[in-house]
């Protein structure tokens, strides 16, 4: 387990540095001049203002220095907002970003769980029928669609939640249910289909042939054998979150990464867009370890190489 | 000896896009204490969906039992709840499937496998239900059990498996075991040990065993009485020594002539021509004739009745009728009866 750990991180440091290499030699391609009113220097002032951030270096050089910096946790300071340091800007807009997250991820998961279970339960009946136009609804429109009616039904007509910003727990509530929606669908979808499946096959006819109840059957013998499919889609599932806040924190004015990933895209800030990507980055490789370490705890015949 | 288990005109159907499929159709039979009941007959002639409604394990909603009773110990369980069926499931009436590799939670430890069913029909405590299941472990010969407990069905061998849920089967002292073709998956070394451990729990515990096969070869081998089904019937019924010595019903001349034996002279295997009928719309008269040489006219449009051959030993052909032609067994399938008699069966052995 240790050394299969060991060689995961190694991967993972790796897959960083191949995005970093990747997003800086972009970040150089890129037209236009990353400082803020350039036509409005004069050539000396910009070389003085050039030199200072020591962009008249060569490419090369100054990818060298990057990663440098990089490996000593340096990510630089942003050339836009008041010259703050990256890492503490990222530090400062990831609570509400990872909050966000989290709630839709497991607000998302277990209720789409639970739709999921009530639809193979009635397998062909009402409510299997309701899930599913739920799943399919929530996989199927975007979820800035959503966006867009939560804040005009739940918070202008009806005036139960803020529009938008940042402050008390309730502010939290739109933006969480308009990114659960995609979570939430998948999971439903996936957890009908695997329940069903798992309640017809051989050993739950044996448990059947037991006397164990139907709650038992469902949930003893088979939860735990319909969920190890879903922790597959787990990953794209934490992945659509990500790229999802980028544009739910942008409508509902969430001071969180991902408005402040579009906000220095806006203005042309290459040391913040290359802090956020590979802050994005990170979060995605951590996140499939977690789901390749979570495999192990839910599925006794899957043993990891150089495990044992 | 004391009837345990009657059933009486069972009828089994299917529903399906095409329409009714009669699986069983019109059952009779009894099973006493202590013995060992086998049924056979080829694919789809119903009998394991004849075990499946015992256990009313019939595949919801498209299965369901149509008419007739099943009377265990004197009540009949076709009317029983779900609930109340729970409580017979396991602990009167229990099941081994067919196939050891499907048939065990492969996410749960299989001493818990066992201790389920424990817990819930006998009240037990977690470290008594521990207990008796490693006596269970013990019983069904399994090594180690102390280790085996906390492992999963994928760290057994098939063999291994079947002996788990053979243990499983028997936790709660059930007083009839139903075995499903328990030993078509396994190897024949396999097969035997597994036969030979059930042979010895049934010494042990009295319990009577319904042994569900298409295997003549385990019906000479752990029987007392035989059922041959066919299309959803019982065409012939007798103790195993009438089966093999003095069968007269034409589909188990074509069972016993199709069974592989090594010490025939014969090259070619006896196959029976045709294939079973299709049971949405099932043949009127006697099901078996378009596949029988020796048919009768009155097969095509009557269906034929039980005849008595003896006590034990009744057949559901027009041939035992007293107008009927007397017709001899196919010579093969003769010898083959004479053979069988030479070697001796199970209760000759164990005189």
């Amino acid at each position: 387990m240790a050394r299969y750990l060991l060689k995961r991180v190694i991967y993972m440091l790796i897959t960083l540095f191949i995005i970093a290499t990747i997003s800086f030699f972009l970040m150089k391609m890129l037209p236009g001049s990353p400082l803020s009113a350039a036509d409005k220097l004069s050539p000396e002032q910009r070389e003085v203002v050039m030199d200072k951030y020591n962009l008249n270096d060569p490419v090369p050089v100054q990818y060298v220095r990057y990663l440098a910096n990089l490996a000593q946790g340096d990510l630089g300071l942003s050339f836009a907002f008041d010259n703050t340091p990256v890492s503490k800007i990222l530090m400062d807009r990831i609570g509400p970003s990872a909050q966000l997250g989290a709630q839709a991820l497991i607000f998302g998961t277990i209720l789409g769980i639970l739709f999921g279970l009530i639809a193979a339960i009635s397998h062909n009946g009402v409510l299997d029928y309701t899930s599913t136009i739920i799943a399919v609804l929530g996989t199927s429109i975007p979820s800035f669609v959503f966006a867009g009616l939560l804040q005009k039904f739940l918070a202008v007509e009806w005036d139960l939640f803020p529009v938008a910003l940042w402050g008390s727990f309730s502010h939290t509530i739109l933006p969480t249910i308009a990114l659960m929606i995609f979570p939430l669908a998948t999971a439903a979808r996936f957890t009908r289909t695997e329940m069903i499946e798992v309640l017809g096959s051989d050993f739950i006819e044996t448990a059947r042939a037991k006397g164990i109840s139907e709650y038992g059957i469902i949930f003893k013998h088979g939860l735990r054998n319909a969920l190890i499919p879903l922790v597959t889609v787990m990953g794209p599932m934490a992945v659509s979150l990500m790229t999802g806040t980028l544009v739910i924190e942008q409508i509902f004015a969430v001071p969180g990464i991902g408005k402040q990933f579009v906000d220095s895209v806006m203005v042309n800030d290459p040391p913040t867009i290359m802090g956020t990507t590979l802050l994005f980055a990170f979060l995605f490789v951590a996140i499939i370890l977690i789901i390749d370490l979570l495999y192990v705890i839910i599925d006794p015949r899957i043993r990891l190489s150089g495990g044992k | 000896m004391s009837k345990l288990l009657e059933v009486k005109d069972l009828r089994v159907s299917f529903n399906t896009y095409n329409g009714e499929v009669q699986a069983v159709r019109g059952v009779n039979f009894e099973l006493n204490k202590g013995e060992t009941l086998a049924i056979v007959g080829e694919s789809g002639s119903g009998k394991s969906v004849t075990s499946k409604s015992l256990m009313q394990l019939l595949p919801a909603p498209q299965g369901f039992i149509k008419s007739g009773e099943i009377l265990f110990e004197g009540q009949d369980i076709t009317k029983l709840s779900n609930r109340a069926m729970q409580k017979i499931r396991g602990s009167e009436i229990s099941m081994i499937f067919q196939d050891p590799m499907s048939s065990l939670n492969p996410t749960m430890k299989v001493g818990r496998q066992i201790m389920e069913g424990l817990i819930k029909h006998q009240g037990l405590s977690k470290t008594n239900a521990k207990n008796k299941s490693l006596e269970l472990l013990k019983l069904v010969g399994i090594p180690n059990p102390e280790v085996r407990m906390t492992q999963y069905p994928h760290q057994f061998s098939g063999g291994m498996r079947q002996r788990v849920v053979i243990a499983i089967a028997l936790a709660c002292n059930p007083k009839v075991l139903i075995a499903d073709e328990p030993t078509t998956a396994l190897d024949v070394t396999i097969q035997a040990q597994i036969l030979e451990l059930m042979k010895g729990i049934q010494d042990e515990t009295d319990s009577a065993i319904m042994f569900i096969t298409h295997d003549l070869g385990v019906v000479a081998n752990v029987a007392d009485r035989v059922a041959v089904m066919y299309a959803g019937k019982i065409v012939e019924v007798g103790t195993t020594d009438d089966i093999f010595y003095n069968a007269k019903h034409p589909y188990t001349w074509g069972l016993l002539g199709s069974m592989p034996t090594l010490d025939d002279d014969e090259e070619e295997l006896f196959a029976i021509p045709g294939s079973p009928p299709d049971m949405l719309n099932p043949p009127k008269g006697d099901a078996f004739a378009p596949r029988n040489e020796f048919a009768l006219e009155i097969d095509k449009v009557m269906e034929p009745p039980m005849f008595k051959v003896s006590d034990t030993h009744y057949a559901a052909t027009w041939l035992l009728h007293e107008d009927a032609p007397h017709i001899e067994p196919p010579e093969a399938v003769k010898r083959r009866m004479q053979g069988f008699s030479n070697t001796g069966s199970k209760d000759d052995k164990k005189k």
